[in-house]
C-alpha cells in the first residue's frame, strides 16, 4: 500500500470511473429487480392450494420456526399445497412480522402467532398489534413447567412457596423468555406474592435457564416442558407441577398446579394468522388447509416429539380467546409493574 | 479407558461412503459460508435444518458438524486478505493476519490459519471424547459473579489494544459498548436508545457491526484512497504456499497457548469463541513485547496463530458440552440442538447410553472433519491469495456485495442494510481518522457479558454487592488480574527508570 507506482495516465483513470459508475447502476437495478421479483414471487398467486407462504415471526432455530417448518413438512409431504415455502420475520418479540402480514395484499400467508408477541406488543408498546391480522386457527399449546435443582431443599410447591412468601426478593426465580416470567407473576398473584416483589433472571431460552438453576443463580424456574423435562429425565432438575388444566397424557405422574393449590394454567399455544386482506372465503379456504395438514400422521409425529399438545379453537370461539388472552396477559404486566 | 473402542467403533460408523460424502459437502459449505462475510455458520445449520426429515440422523449431524467446523476454517479466509471477517470469531485473526497479507506473505497466513483451526479443533475433540462429561460438571461451577470477573479480566487484558492512543481507543471502546446497549433491557423492560423504532427492539446484531465496521468500512476507505494508493501487486501476490521450519516452529507455540485458552470457553456460555481469540490475541501480543524484536504491528504470525487455535478449541469443546449435558453454548449449538429434537432425541448424559452408535460416530466424524477441512484449506491458500489479484475495483465491490448479502441473507430486513451502511460509514470515518477499531469490536463482545452478569449476579443475591467476590474461582480471577496489573506497572516503572538514568 504505502510504495507509490508509477502514475496512470488520464484516460485509464477516467476509463475506470466511468466503469465504476455503470457498475454502480448495473448493481442498483439487480437489487431492485432481485427484491421486487422476490416479493412478487412470495406474494404470487391467490389459490390458496397453489401457494402459500409460511411466514416464522423469529429467527431460525426457534419455537416459531420449528412449527413452521414442521407444518411446511406435512403440507408437501401430503401434496396438499403445490408449493410451500418458510420465511424468517425476526424483531421485536415477533411483532415486527405481524406489521408486515397486516400489509401483505395477498391471502396465502399464514403467520404463527401466540402469547409471546402478545407479552411483547404490551411490553413494548408496539405500533403492530395481533388485532391488526386475522386468525385463522388456533393449532397447539405447550404447558410449562416448575422446576427446581434436584438437590434442592424445596420438594414440593408448598415448600417452594414458603420459602418465596418468606423473603421474596431472595428467591430469585428465572425462565427462558416472557412467557415463563408471566407464569411465575401469576404463581406469585395466587400464592399472595406481590409481583412487584419478585426477582426474575431474564435467561435467554431454556438452555440458559437451565444453568442459572444449576449454578445457584436462580432457586426455581418456570420454563418449556420440552426444554425442561429431559434435564428432570436425566435427575438434573426436580420438577414440581405443570401449569396445565389436566395431567399430561403419558406424563401423569407430574401433579398439574391447581391440584397442589395454585390455580394456574398459563399456556403458550400456537395459532396462525392471515392478512387482514383475505377474503370470509380465502380464510376458509386457509382453514381447510391447516386443518388437512395437522390432520396427517407426519404432524401427528411432529407433536409427539415435540411435547406439544394439540388444541384446536376456531371461528368466533378463538376470536374471544385471543381477547380474553389480550386482557389477561395485560393485566399480568400491569401487576408486574412493567 | 472404554472410550477408545468405541471412538473406534465410531469410526468405523462415521466412515462408510456416504457419511464420508457428507462430511465433505459439509466441510465445503462450512467453509463457503465462513469466507463470506456476515453468513456465519449458525445461519447454515439453520437453514440445513429441513435436511433432517430427508436424512438419517448420523448423516445429518455429521453433515452439520462438517459446517459447523467449516465456517471456522473459512472465516478467517477473507479476515486475512481483506481484513473483512467472516464471522465474529475471526475478528481477532484480522489484526496481524492481515498485516501478514499486506506484507506479502498471503498463503503463510492462511496455511498459520488452517492449521492452528486444525490443532485447536483435534485437541478439543480429544478431550471431549475423554473428559467431557468431567469438564462440562465444572461448568455449574460457573455463575454470574464468575462471569463478571472474566469480563472485568478480558476488558482489562484486551486494553492493551487500545493503548496506542488513550483517547481515540476509549472513544473507539464506548462507542462499542454504546451500540450494544441499544434494544429492550432484559430486566426491565426499558427501551435503549431505540428511538421508538421497533426494528431495532432487540438491538444492533454482532454481525451487523462487525460486516460494517471491518468490511464496508475498509470498502469505503479503499474507495476514498483510489486514486493515491497504488497496491504493490507484484508484493502482494508473492508467497510460498507452505511454511517454511522456521516459521512452523515460530507459530507452534502460539497454536499450543491458543488452543489451552480456548478450551474452557467451550463449557461456558459467553457467546461463542469471541471471548476467548481476543484473548489469546492478547496473551501473544504481551509476550511479544518481551522478546528481543518485537514482531506484533508487522504480521506477527504468532498474533494469527494463537486466536484460530483458541476459536476452534472452544467450538469443539461446545460441541462437547452440547452432547454431554444438553446445553447448547453458542448460537450454532442452539440450533443443532433444535437439530437433535427432530429426530426425538435429547442431547444430554442419558444420550451416551441411549444412543451411543450416534454419539461415537458422530464424535468420530469431527476428526475426519478436521484432517478434511485441513487438505480443503491448506492447497487452497495459494489460490484464495490469487484473489488479491482482481483489480480493486471488481474485488471491493464483490466484498460490498457479499457484506450486504450477509446482512440480508440474516434478517431479511431492508433496515438492517441501512444499518450496515450508516455504521459502514461510521467505520470509515474512524478508519480516516485513525481511530482504532479493535476496541469497538471488544465493547461489543465483552460489553453485554459484563453487563448481563453483573445484573444477574446481583439480582440473584438480592442486591447484595458481595456475592461479586464471593467463590475461590471468582479470587482466582481477581487474584490473576491483579498479578497481571502489577507485572505491567513494575514494567512501566523500570523502564521509566531505566530512561531516567
Amino acid at each position: 500500500m504505502s510504495q507509490q507506482a508509477t502514475p496512470d495516465s488520464a484516460s485509464p483513470s477516467r476509463r475506470k470511473r466511468i466503469l465504476t459508475g455503470g457498475f454502480a447502476v448495473v448493481a442498483v437495478g439487480c437489487v431492485a429487480a432481485a427484491s421486487f421479483f422476490s416479493i412478487q414471487a412470495a406474494s404470487g398467486g391467490t389459490d390458496v392450494r397453489n401457494n402459500v407462504t409460511l411466514i416464522a415471526p423469529a429467527a431460525a432455530g426457534g419455537g416459531w420456526d420449528t412449527f413452521q417448518r414442521e407444518l411446511q413438512q406435512s403440507m408437501q409431504t401430503n401434496d396438499l399445497v403445490n408449493n410451500v415455502q418458510v420465511i424468517n420475520v425476526p424483531g421485536a418479540g415477533g411483532t415486527i412480522a405481524i406489521g408486515n402480514v397486516a400489509q401483505l395484499p395477498e391471502a396465502n400467508n399464514l403467520m404463527v402467532g401466540g402469547t409471546g408477541q402478545i407479552a411483547a406488543q404490551i411490553q413494548f408498546g408496539t405500533p403492530s398489534r395481533l388485532q391488526d391480522v386475522t386468525p385463522v386457527a388456533k393449532v397447539l399449546e405447550e404447558y410449562d413447567i416448575v422446576v427446581v435443582p434436584a438437590d434442592s431443599p424445596h420438594e414440593t410447591m408448598d415448600d417452594l412457596v414458603e420459602a418465596w412468601q418468606e423473603n421474596p426478593s431472595g428467591t430469585p426465580w428465572t425462565g427462558g423468555g416472557s412467557f415463563d416470567q408471566l407464569v411465575m407473576t401469576e404463581i406469585a398473584l395466587v400464592a399472595g406474592i406481590s409481583p412487584g416483589e419478585t426477582t426474575y433472571i431474564p435467561s435467554d431460552g431454556g438452555g440458559e435457564a437451565i444453568q442459572a438453576l444449576l449454578n445457584g443463580t436462580a432457586v426455581a424456574a418456570a420454563g418449556g416442558f420440552a426444554d425442561m423435562y429431559p434435564q428432570v429425565e436425566s435427575g438434573r432438575l426436580r420438577v414440581l407441577g405443570v401449569a396445565a388444566e389436566d395431567r399430561l397424557a403419558g406424563e401423569d405422574d407430574i401433579p398439574t398446579l391447581a391440584e397442589e393449590g395454585y390455580d394456574v394454567t398459563l399456556t403458550n399455544w400456537r395459532a396462525l394468522f392471515a392478512p387482514p386482506s383475505a377474503t370470509e372465503e380465502e380464510v376458509t379456504e386457509l382453514r381447510e388447509l391447516v386443518d388437512e395438514a395437522v390432520a396427517t400422521p407426519e404432524w401427528a409425529a411432529t407433536v409427539e416429539r415435540n411435547y406439544w399438545r394439540e388444541a384446536p379453537l376456531q371461528g368466533e370461539e378463538l376470536d374471544q380467546y385471543i381477547a380474553d388472552e389480550t386482557e389477561r396477559i395485560g393485566g399480568l404486566f400491569e401487576e408486574m409493574g412493567q | 479407558m472404554d472410550s477408545l473402542p468405541l471412538l473406534m467403533e465410531g469410526f468405523a460408523g462415521a466412515l462408510t461412503p456416504a457419511n464420508l460424502l457428507w462430511v465433505v459437502v459439509g466441510c465445503l459449505l462450512g467453509t463457503a459460508v465462513g469466507v463470506m462475510p456476515g453468513l456465519g455458520s449458525s445461519m447454515a445449520v439453520a437453514l440445513l435444518l429441513p435436511m433432517t426429515f430427508a436424512l438419517d440422523p448420523t448423516a445429518a449431524f455429521i453433515l452439520f458438524a462438517g459446517v459447523y467446523f467449516g465456517g471456522l476454517f473459512g472465516d478467517s479466509t477473507m479476515a486475512i486478505l481483506m481484513n473483512t471477517p467472516g464471522q465474529a470469531s475471526a475478528i481477532a485473526s484480522t489484526f496481524e493476519g492481515h498485516r501478514m497479507a499486506l506484507d506479502g506473505r498471503a498463503p503463510q497466513a492462511l496455511a498459520t490459519a488452517a492449521i492452528g483451526a486444525f490443532i485447536g479443533g483435534i485437541i478439543a475433540s480429544t478431550i471431549v471424547v475423554f473428559f467431557a462429561p468431567t469438564l462440562a460438571e465444572l461448568s455449574r461451577y460457573f455463575g454470574p459473579a464468575e462471569y463478571f470477573a472474566l469480563a472485568v479480566f478480558a476488558f482489562i487484558a484486551t486494553s492493551s489494544v487500545v493503548s496506542e492512543s488513550v483517547p481515540k481507543g476509549l472513544a473507539s471502546l464506548m462507542l462499542g459498548l454504546g451500540l450494544s446497549t441499544v434494544g429492550i433491557d432484559a430486566v426491565t423492560g426499558t427501551q435503549r436508545f431505540t428511538l421508538g423504532a421497533p426494528q431495532l427492539f432487540e438491538g444492533i446484531s454482532l454481525i451487523t457491526v462487525t460486516v460494517a465496521i471491518l468490511a464496508l468500512g475498509e470498502v469505503f476507505h479503499v474507495a476514498s484512497r483510489a486514486r493515491r494508493d497504488h497496491p504493490d501487486l507484484k508484493t502482494r501476490s508473492a508467497g510460498r504456499p507452505w511454511l517454511k521450519w522456521a516459521e512452523f516452529k515460530e507459530a507452534a507455540p502460539a497454536w499450543g497457548r491458543g488452543t489451552v485458552i480456548g478450551l474452557p470457553f467451550g463449557v461456558i456460555p459467553v457467546g461463542g469463541s469471541e471471548v476467548p481469540t481476543f484473548m489469546a490475541y492478547d496473551v501473544e501480543r504481551r509476550l511479544d513485547r518481551r522478546r528481543r524484536l518485537p514482531q506484533f504491528g508487522k504480521g506477527a504470525i504468532r498474533g494469527l496463530a494463537a486466536p484460530e487455535a483458541a476459536g476452534n478449541s472452544t467450538t469443539g469443546m461446545a460441541m462437547g458440552a452440547l452432547l454431554a449435558l444438553g446445553l447448547p453454548v453458542s448460537a450454532t449449538a442452539a440450533i443443532m440442538l433444535a437439530a437433535f429434537r427432530q429426530y426425538g432425541l435429547q442431547p444430554g448424559p442419558l444420550l451416551f447410553d441411549r444412543n451411543p452408535e450416534l454419539v461415537w460416530a458422530l464424535l468420530a466424524s469431527f476428526f475426519i472433519a478436521m484432517v478434511v477441512l485441513l487438505i480443503i484449506n491448506l492447497p487452497f491458500a495459494q489460490l484464495w491469495s490469487k484473489l488479491l489479484l482482481i483489480p480493486q475495483p471488481y474485488l471491493y465491490a464483490g466484498i460490498a456485495l457479499f457484506c450486504g448479502l450477509g446482512v440480508f441473507a440474516t434478517s431479511g430486513r431492508v433496515f438492517d442494510l441501512l444499518l450496515l451502511l450508516g455504521i459502514g460509514l461510521v467505520g470509515f470515518g474512524m478508519r480516516r481518522y485513525g481511530y482504532p477499531l479493535a476496541p469497538l469490536m471488544i465493547g461489543m463482545v465483552l460489553g453485554p457479558l459484563a453487563e448481563t452478569s453483573i445484573r444477574d449476579a446481583l439480582l440473584s443475591s438480592d442486591g447484595n454487592y458481595a456475592a461479586l467476590i464471593d467463590s475461590p474461582i471468582t479470587w482466582f480471577i481477581y487474584g490473576l488480574l491483579a498479578l497481571v496489573l502489577a507485572f505491567t506497572v513494575r514494567a512501566a516503572v523500570r523502564k521509566k527508570s531505566r530512561q531516567d538514568i
